[in-house]
């Protein structure tokens, strides 16, 4: 045991552990967090997803130690009470149905929009293939992720035309 | 007396009850309300009472309303869809209640899920007594203001006077905090009614809108508890450790070999059955690998191996637990196939797939205080309670089941074995315990849908009619598990118990309305060696046997268009046209109904299949295939890509015309159509239990591979077919949605390999290696 800290959606702990352990553990059960889930432990699924340092990372199978720079979840990802554009547009296109691995496919569709604001649907199916949803909700992830990148560009059409002004 | 808040504050876990963010804001006045009202109290866990207005509908002082349903919500919006029902009901706005489901200590007993029935079955109920609470708020007001009845309106929880809009009360200000005290009367929970009666669909305003699901955004935000998050202070953490070989007997287990594991508490076994418990989760995850267990292997193989399984099963003797064996004939079917100018006869199969859930199974068990409860995401959370109690020998009234929200459920999951599990590590430690399984024993170990094999042959006359159809299944379904038995749930199991006789499955024959002069239908159940203990243990799997059997029918049915030299959906309407005789609920002329709107929505060009021949790379086809599930029909047509190179299958767009009587949220309908599509389209690309003669071999996301993104078809249409053609429609009730439309999807996506390839595929799933060596046995 020894004592790891973690910078976490904006926040520092330091918790007291075996640092070997895998990352999902110590944030769900050490820091009460419930975004990133178990689905597989063994990085294929991607339930357990969170973002590090703007790179998807999969915490069932990352050391602890190993985590080294700023930790997002789920949680961490609405900004001044507002939900990130991919989270309205999932409510918006009502895209879950049981929802359990939503975590990753949401955070998996934002590192894809910071990367590549605008991608084509081949882009989006190759870049979202590692993240696996057993209700088959891919149909809606897609579309709804092609919502988030068109309300990203307008909501920045508009912000440039105002600086123009 | 202690409100419910406190009580949760006791039990530790403040937030838990409260299964969305909708009701986790806790408004001052609920605590209070309730505490007069459906308020849960410590044990003895008293069963609510369907017959009082107050187990299903609480109005509070500021006029919200709670309504309290014995169902479970395994993602396909029920919850919105009952609140849409029981507000259309008492004439109050959505956003102004809240619905609590599945916690058997204060929601009623309508047995959580199943079926696909909650909204066909169970929400009868649910509206009567919304019906009701409303009738009494009436008559209340009409006390109140002296005014008859019939001289009042009310609107969104409002009771005004019609001569006078001055005048008006709230429900809250009527009765907010205070009881009903109104018995219901009915012989059983789904008659249950009041004087009221509900009301027509003309009238209903919220039924019928695609409201937008309450449990979405506390899912995209991270901020529901589901029952994966269910912990209380002084919780441990347990894993099982799994024979490694079906039908394995425990030797001995050497405790010593965990010992030094940090936080190790203790090693459970009984008979087979064995647990390690540990303070952490990742410790316990440790012990479990680490833990040292001498297995004696059973003296005779389990089971075949799976590349052997459909010969075996050919080749078995059928039990004599043949629940639906007796042959169902009509005419003569054998005389007419002798006389038929045009014989077809092909042979199908269909593998064990399971559930595979994408969040393996779990439940934590809290035994403090002499009582039990249960945090779990069983669909069936009544029968979690009562199977274990009496698997623990505890009074009922001592056990509580809370149902949270978890991976999809779509049957007999390893939920129920799960809560069982927590349910025995928790009574035998004396402290709460949370149990996960892992993935390779989830993808191992879960409920199986069971495996068929086909013999089906078919006669047409010169003129290309069908006049003959034999269809005869076996079903590897000789032990077939129901929920939450307390002889049957894996523990059980490998701690030795037994039903004392096997149940056989109930493999129905596949459903349509075609006419066909003369046919058999017979379906035997066989065994593999191993019917306990066994990871090929077979249970519902959504439907549960449609896909299989509606693979086979289905694709023959196309094999019989195409020697007919007939268009696929011609050939099926002619069938079906053949005999005006309806049932009362008009399934024939729905069935004609769906059928033609699948194929309109499609751009169906009439033609036989297989399309004119190509030497493209690429090639496309169009299939199709229709049936129904009770009163719900469905017609499906599935567009391909083939790749001739490498074998791989793309379905580009689906369309499925999909007719459930009454709609009761349009887009909550779509998006558990597309589920029930999606899902079927893995189970018919890629989902298949493999094993070699001891063990499972396909037990994770690699061996065992599922439907991913770049699969997602580029265009799916749902026609949600209404009001055609039968005027009376719109006043037909609501049937179930949650699997009907699962059955057709394998079948059309064969049908359009072969339109597109020429090549029929006869064994699920269509895995690209399959399909290309398919491809060049046949130079196509």
């Amino acid at each position: 045991m020894s004592n790891v800290t973690l910078k976490v959606n904006g926040k520092t702990h330091t918790v007291d552990i075996d640092p070997s352990t895998p990352l999902l553990y110590i944030l769900r059960n050490d820091l009460g967090l419930q975004g990133p889930r178990f689905g597989c432990g063994l990085g294929q699924c991607g339930a357990c997803t969170v973002i590090v340092d703007g790179a998807a990372v999969r915490s069932c199978v990352a050391a602890t130690s190993s985590i080294k720079g700023e930790i997002t979840t789920l949680e961490g990802l609405s900004k001044d009470g507002a939900l990130h554009p991919v989270q309205q547009a999932w409510i918006d296109l009502q895209v879950p149905q049981c929802g359990f691995c939503q975590n990753g496919q949401i955070l998996t569709a934002k590192i894809l929009l910071d990367q590549k604001p605008n991608p084509t649907d081949a882009e989006i199916r190759e870049s979202m293939n590692g993240v696996l949803c057993r209700c088959m909700t891919y149909y809606r992830i897609q579309a709804a992720i092609k919502r988030a990148a068109q309300k990203v560009a307008s909501a920045e059409g508009a912000r440039s035309q105002e600086a123009a002004v | 007396m202690t409100t419910r808040r406190d009580f949760l504050k006791q039990s530790g876990f403040l937030v838990v009850g409260f299964s969305a963010a909708s009701i986790a804001s806790e408004t001052p006045t609920l605590g209070a309300a309730l505490q007069t009202a459906a308020a849960p109290q410590p044990a003895p866990f008293v069963d609510p009472d369907f017959r009082q207005l107050d187990s299903w509908i609480v109005i509070h002082e500021d006029g919200r309303a709670t309504f309290y349903v014995g169902k479970t919500d395994g993602g396909q919006g029920v919850g919105t869809a009952f609140r849409q029902m029981m507000c259309d009901e008492l004439d109050i706005a959505f956003e102004k209640t809240e619905l609590i489901m599945g916690r058997t200590d204060i929601t009623v007993d309508q047995g959580g899920s199943g079926g696909s029935d909650a909204i066909e079955t169970d929400g009868w109920p649910a509206r009567r007594v919304a019906a009701e609470a409303r009738r009494i708020l009436l008559e209340m007001a009409s006390a109140r203001f002296g005014v008859p009845v019939d001289q009042l309106a009310v609107s969104d929880g409002v009771v005004t006077v019609k001569s006078d809009p001055s005048k008006k009360i709230s429900y809250g200000e009527l009765i907010g905090g205070r009881r009903f005290n109104v018995t219901l009367t009915g012989a059983n929970i789904n008659a249950t009614t009041g004087a009221a009666k509900v009301k027509p669909v003309q009238e209903l305003k919220v039924v019928g809108k695609p409201l937008q699901r309450y449990d979405i955004p506390p899912k995209v935000d991270g901020s529901l508890k589901w029952a994966v998050d269910a912990r209380v202070p002084g919780m441990v953490h347990a894993r099982n450790v799994r024979p490694p070989v079906a039908g394995a007997t425990l030797v001995s287990i050497d405790e010593s070999s965990v010992r030094d594991v940090p936080g190790f508490i203790k090693v459970v076994s009984k008979g087979n059955y064995v647990a390690v418990v540990c303070e952490r989760e990742e410790q316990a995850i440790r012990a479990a690998r680490q833990l040292k267990v001498n297995w004696r292997k059973p003296s005779t193989p389990p089971f075949p191996k799976s590349e052997e399984l459909f010969d075996y099963m050919r080749n078995a003797t059928p039990t004599s637990l043949t629940k639906t064996g007796v042959p169902n004939v009509t005419g003569n079917p054998d005389e007419a196939l002798a006389a038929a100018a045009k014989v077809i006869e092909a042979d199908y199969e269909v593998p064990f797939q399971g559930h595979t859930a994408i969040g393996p199974a779990h439940a934590m068990a809290d035994p403090s205080n002499g009582q039990l409860t249960i945090y779990t995401n069983d669909m069936k959370a009544y029968g979690l309670r009562n199977g274990v109690a009496q698997f623990l020998g505890m009074p009922r009234e001592q056990v509580r089941v809370i149902w949270m929200e978890g991976p999809q459920v779509y049957g007999r999951t390893a939920a129920d074995d799960a809560g069982f599990e927590a349910a025995f590590l928790a009574k035998e430690l004396g402290r709460p315990v949370r149990l996960q399984w892992m993935r390779n024993e989830e993808t191992a170990w879960d409920a199986k849908g069971p495996a068929f094999t086909f013999k089906m042959r078919g006669g047409l006359d010169a003129q290309g009619n069908l006049t003959a159809l034999e269809y005869r299944a076996r079903v590897a379904d000789y032990a077939h598990i129901g929920y939450n038995e307390t002889d049957t749930v894996l523990i059980a199991q490998l701690m030795g118990r037994r039903p004392s006789s096997p149940a056989p499955g109930g493999a129905a024959p596949p459903s349509e309305m075609y006419v066909i002069p003369h046919r058999r239908r017979e379906t035997h159940v066989v065994a593999l060696p191993l019917a306990w203990e066994t990871p090929l243990r077979v249970g519902n799997l959504r439907d549960p046997n449609g896909p299989q059997t509606t693979f086979a029918s289905e694709s023959f049915i196309d094999e019989l268009a195409a020697a007919a030299n007939a268009d696929p959906i011609e050939f099926r309407l002619k069938l079906l046209t053949a005999s005006t005789q309806d049932d009362n609920q008009f399934k024939r002329a729905r069935s004609i109904a769906v059928v033609k709107a699948a194929a309109q929505a499609y751009g169906w060009d009439a033609r036989p299949s297989r399309k004119p021949r190509s030497n493209a790379r690429i090639l496309t086809g169009r299939g199709f295939a229709y049936c129904f599930r009770s009163q719900t029909v469905v017609a499906e047509i599935a567009e391909v890509e083939v790749n001739r190179e490498t074998g791989r299958v793309w379905v580009k767009r689906l369309v499925c015309a999909h007719d459930c009587g009454l709609v009761i949220n349009p887009d909550g309908l779509r998006n558990a159509v597309e589920g029930n599509l999606m899902h079927a389209l893995s189970r018919a690309l890629y989902e298949e239990v493999q094993f070699d003669n001891e063990k499972v071999t396909s037990v994770d996301w690699v061996s065992h591979p599922t439907l991913r993104h770049v699969d997602a078809p580029a265009q799916i249409d749902v026609v949600v077919v209404n009001g055609d053609p039968n005027p009376s429609r719109p006043d037909l009730p609501p049937y179930g949605a949650g699997e009907a439309a699962c059955k057709p999807t394998i079948a059309a996506v064969a049908n359009a390999i072969y339109d597109a390839t020429g090549v029929r595929l006869r064994r699920v799933p269509f895995r690209q290696e399959r399909v290309l060596a398919a491809l060049k046995a046949a130079r196509a």
